[in-house]
């Protein structure tokens, strides 16, 4: 023989490994055990009985490596391992959430004892991004996509060339039968007519009969499977950093900053921080609950935003000349995007800093002028108008803190202000000095005559903004949308044939559906009525 | 009256419809009563049944109406909206294919739930901001929906094996039912000492010395059986074991979480001993398994695939797509490997698990009915467990 593959009866030349013949569904002698026939009386309809290559070929490496990720039981187990290890890396908080200044060699440890340790030591607080947990769903992405090949191609294939006329064994061998009906002309003819009116497509073939829909159904799962892939390819194009940006900008009130990660092209001005509460008062169907939590809750954090775009004249170096691209109110649950970029409300400050300090200076209850330090600005002198005194500031310090060397400033930011003034007194001459501190002046001698008072404090609020672009999010919808498709395709319609098959003046009715029996064997009722047809047998019962 | 009150009041008036309907599902059971008495039972039960969920829909529009937005925000609510979809779920599914019996459990077990969620605190509260969105309307809705469509597979399973399990001698199928007896036994055990030492103001006062250097005030409202960590007891006339929670336990609640569940379960025992007792012995299953006699197990096996191939699509949709989205929209990441986001994986890989393993393995029946049971232990877990126990972003209890 040089044909390559198997021959059946009916004609139809099967490729190797067949189960049941393609075209006229006889079991092919000797590949029976392939899908567990030689043991039942009901013949295994998954995928048709076709020739899977991992169920035909186990000789060499690829061929046993591909036949072991087509494995359902494998994926499952891959599934049931991830899903085990998923949940265990919730025991403790993942790193990025354990919220301590503990380096985390220590936070586990420390927090948790024993076990926290071993959690830290086998890598579980780092477990979503690490090298096995990744391998893992890797496996899992194989195991879809060969299995899905695997089954799919042969599937395709014999559907496409399965006939009308069936072999007899094929017929009394589908789990819904009914054996060696009487049916005249015009019962056969209302079947056919009530299968049409079920929305079958019913084919005829030298008084063979078969009814079929809904085919596509069996490609559910394939599209699903697709939709997984889809997803899985978008999370490794994101683990490149050209995909996607994640970065944190803090902007005060009133200042305006360049957006990281934008190439220094975008820049973001707060105009305005707002911070609400709820009030028990004027909102009463929350006052029970209100007057139960001890701190107030909050109602909004809006940064109010201009966006601007550096203009293409803008040479390096130079202060940029910035247009305004866009405005808008950001919220929680309400970013402000342009250009693909988003940003998020995600942290506040609020008036944590001070954005100016204002003082009186008085000899002899008689005022001798007023004037306001800025933060920001920070000028080394004053000059009062009204008396012409200079008022020198000897020391600034943003956020003033004492150590051993006295006074200094633990940074640059104004949330703890001090400052040392000192003025010389007209009448003595002598220079009298004053130390700012705590929203409070005190003179630093005894010997001061004149008074110096604080009249007025500005504190303003810092807005923390995420920044955000991310170019594979199309990519995962896409993704997530097809595999709703295909689950709906595959879940909600069920591929239904009905054979009807003509012999010795008998006719044997056998019954295949992909799923649902229960609602197979109420359509059958519906598909029979008007017809002697002998009541169905489920020749497979439930164990 | 004002909205909230009508809303409790419905509230009430609910359990008690849903237990007079329970009451009448029981009638459609055992062998003695003659199929139309039977039917009629059916007929009444299911009346009573669409009555009570009228009335917690009402109680529900009451809420909204005086929230101003949709009560879904936290445990109370959450657990509330989900025993209500619970049993619009079997009214559906009773619809489809007429197993009263389903009712037997499904209600018991509604009401079980909606019960142990009335004991978290019920003020209605503002939204924060980050749940100020549509899609807390949108998502919420819909995890909670699928969640009681697989909770129906759950109900399916659990009559599936209360009817299928061999009860001639004890095995492990035989205890293991028993244990999910005693949980729903040791649920209602938590309500009743909540309820009971609530309703007698019950409170013991202790002061926790923690570890990070301050005190605190710790107020247990229910017999210490175990006193928190390092404390003493404040109130004067209260029991107190004088065993304490041990250090490991993290949080400062821990000891009070500690002696509840304790309690709870201890209370579970008793209850479960006594139905023993007055069983004479009789293992539950053992006693349910011949009043459940006449159920047709393929159409049961059914439900139970049905209510997954109905859960799963959803749970899809609004506890992984929809919450995507939403954390997108909310924070600028669609996935954090937040504990709920996991939890909600684990959720959807495990239901992932069972369908492959029904579809292509063919794991029917008791398998399948096991495998459910499973599924509803992973989404009571995720609900309970990773809200009270793990702190994450969902806490909103």
């Amino acid at each position: 023989m040089s044909e390559k593959g198997i021959r059946c009866e009916c004609g139809h030349l099967n490729k190797e490994g067949t189960v049941l013949c393609e075209a006229c569904g006889k079991p092919i002698e000797g590949n029976q055990h392939i899908d567990g026939n030689d043991e039942k009386q009901v013949l295994e309809m998954r995928y048709e009985g076709s020739a899977r290559r991992s169920q035909t070929y186990k000789r060499t490496f690829v061929d046993k490596t591909w036949a072991y990720f087509s494995s359902v039981k494998v994926g499952v187990w891959l599934i049931a391992i991830t899903l085990f290890m998923s949940a265990l890396g919730t025991i403790y908080p993942q790193e990025q959430f354990k919220n301590s200044p503990l380096p985390s060699s220590q936070f586990y440890v420390e927090e948790y004892g024993l076990t926290g340790q071993i959690f830290y030591q086998l890598g579980f607080h780092n477990m979503y991004s690490s090298w096995w947990y990744i391998t893992l769903v890797a496996l899992i992405g194989v195991s879809i996509i060969v299995a899905s090949i695997d089954r799919y191609v042969p599937l395709r294939r014999a559907l496409n060339n399965q006939k009308t006329k069936r072999h007899e064994v094929f017929v009394k061998r589908q789990r819904l039968v009914s054996k060696d009906n009487d049916l005249s002309d015009n019962e056969i003819e209302s079947l056919k007519k009530n299968l049409k009116d079920k929305r079958y497509k019913v084919y005829e073939d030298d008084g063979h009969i078969m009814a079929e829909k809904n085919r596509f159904s069996r490609w559910g799962a394939y599209v699903n499977h697709i939709g997984l892939i889809i997803i899985l390819m978008a999370a490794i194009f994101r683990m490149f950093e050209v995909m996607h940006v994640d970065d944190y900008v803090w902007v005060r009130e009133g200042e305006t900053r360049v957006i990281p990660s934008t190439n220094q092209e975008y820049y973001v001005e707060n105009t305005e921080f707002v911070y609400e509460e709820y009030d028990p008062e004027t909102q009463e169907q929350f006052s029970r609950a209100l007057e139960d939590v001890e701190d107030p809750v909050p109602k909004n954090f809006q940064t109010n935003t201009v966006i601007y775009r550096t203009t293409e004249e803008t040479l390096p170096g130079q202060e940029p000349e910035l247009e305004e691209v866009t405005r808008g109110e950001i919220r929680l649950n309400q970013p402000v995007t342009f250009d693909g970029y988003s940003l998020y409300q995600a942290g506040t400050q609020l008036e944590s800093e001070y954005d100016s300090m204002s003082f009186d200076v008085q000899l002899d209850e008689e005022s001798l002028g007023e004037f306001t330090f800025y933060t920001d600005e920070a000028p080394p002198e004053f000059q009062l108008e009204e008396s012409g005194l200079t008022i020198n500031v000897d020391n600034w310090f943003p956020e003033l803190e004492f150590t051993e060397t006295g006074p200094s400033s633990f940074s640059k930011f104004p949330r703890n202000p001090g400052l040392i003034l000192s003025i010389e007194n007209p009448e003595t001459e002598e220079n009298e000095r004053f130390f700012y501190l705590q929203e409070d002046i005190i003179p630093l001698s005894d010997a001061n005559q004149i008074e110096m008072s604080v009249t007025d404090l500005d504190r303003r609020s810092a807005s923390g903004l995420t920044v955000k672009k991310d170019n594979t999010l199309p990519l995962f919808g896409l993704g997530a949308g097809i595999f709703m498709i295909g689950v709906v395709q595959g879940m909600y319609w069920y591929h239904r044939r009905v054979w009807i098959h003509p012999k010795d003046g008998k006719y044997h009715i056998g019954v295949h559906t992909n799923k649902n029996w229960y609602g197979m064997k109420q359509e059958l009722e519906k598909v029979t009525d008007g017809t002697n047809i002998k009541e169905f047998e489920d020749q497979q019962e439930l164990k | 009256m004002d909205f909230y009150e009508l809303s409790s009041t419905f509230l009430y008036i609910t359990f008690v419809i849903y237990l007079i309907a329970t009451a009448f599902f029981g009638m459609t059971l055992g062998n003695k009563r003659d199929e139309n008495k039977k039917s009629k039972a059916t007929k009444y039960a299911m009346i009573f049944t669409i009555t009570g969920f009228t009335s917690q829909l009402i109680s529900f529009v009451f809420r909204w109406l005086e929230a101003g937005h949709i009560p879904v925000s936290n445990m109370f609510e959450y657990i509330y909206f989900f025993g209500m979809m619970l049993v619009l779920s079997f009214i559906v599914i009773h619809f489809v294919y007429g197993v009263s019996v389903l009712g037997l459990i499904a209600l018991p077990i509604a009401i079980v739930i909606i019960g142990y969620g009335s004991m978290f605190p019920q003020e209605v509260a503002p939204l924060v901001p980050s749940l100020q969105s549509h899609w807390l309307y949108i998502h919420v809705t819909m995890v909670g929906l699928a969640q009681a469509i697989l909770a129906i597979s759950f109900i399916a399973g659990l009559l599936f094996l209360i009817v299928k399990i061999n009860q001639s001698t004890r095995n492990k199928e035989t205890t293991f039912l028993e244990l999910i007896i005693y949980g729903v036994v040791a649920t209602v055990g938590y309500i009743i000492l909540s309820t009971g030492f609530g309703a007698a103001g019950y409170e013991a006062m202790f002061i926790k010395d923690a570890d990070d250097g301050y005190q605190y005030e710790i107020v247990y409202e229910m017999p210490a059986l175990f006193q928190p960590n390092n404390s003493e007891l404040m109130s004067e006339d209260r029991f107190n074991s004088g065993l304490e929670t041990p250090a490991w336990m993290q949080g400062v609640d821990a000891g009070q979480k500690l002696n509840t569940l304790t309690l709870s379960l201890l209370t579970g025992l008793v209850l479960y001993g006594l139905i023993r007792l007055i069983l004479r012995g009789q293992r539950i299953g053992a006693y349910l398994q011949p009043k459940f006699g006449k159920v047709n197990p393929d159409v049961v096996d059914d439900i139970m695939y049905r209510a997954i191939a109905i859960g799963f699509p959803l749970f899809t949709l609004g506890g992984l797509i929809f919450a995507a989205i939403w954390a997108q929209e909310a924070w600028g990441r669609f996935w954090g490997w937040d504990p709920k986001e996991v939890w909600a994986l684990v959720t959807w890989l495990f239901y992932a698990v069972f369908l492959h393993l029904r579809l292509t393995r063919g794991w029917h029946g008791k398998k399948s009915a096991w495998l459910a049971v499973i599924g509803f232990a992973i989404i009571m877990f995720n609900l309970i467990v990773i809200n009270l126990v793990i702190a994450g972003l969902h806490s909103y209890a």
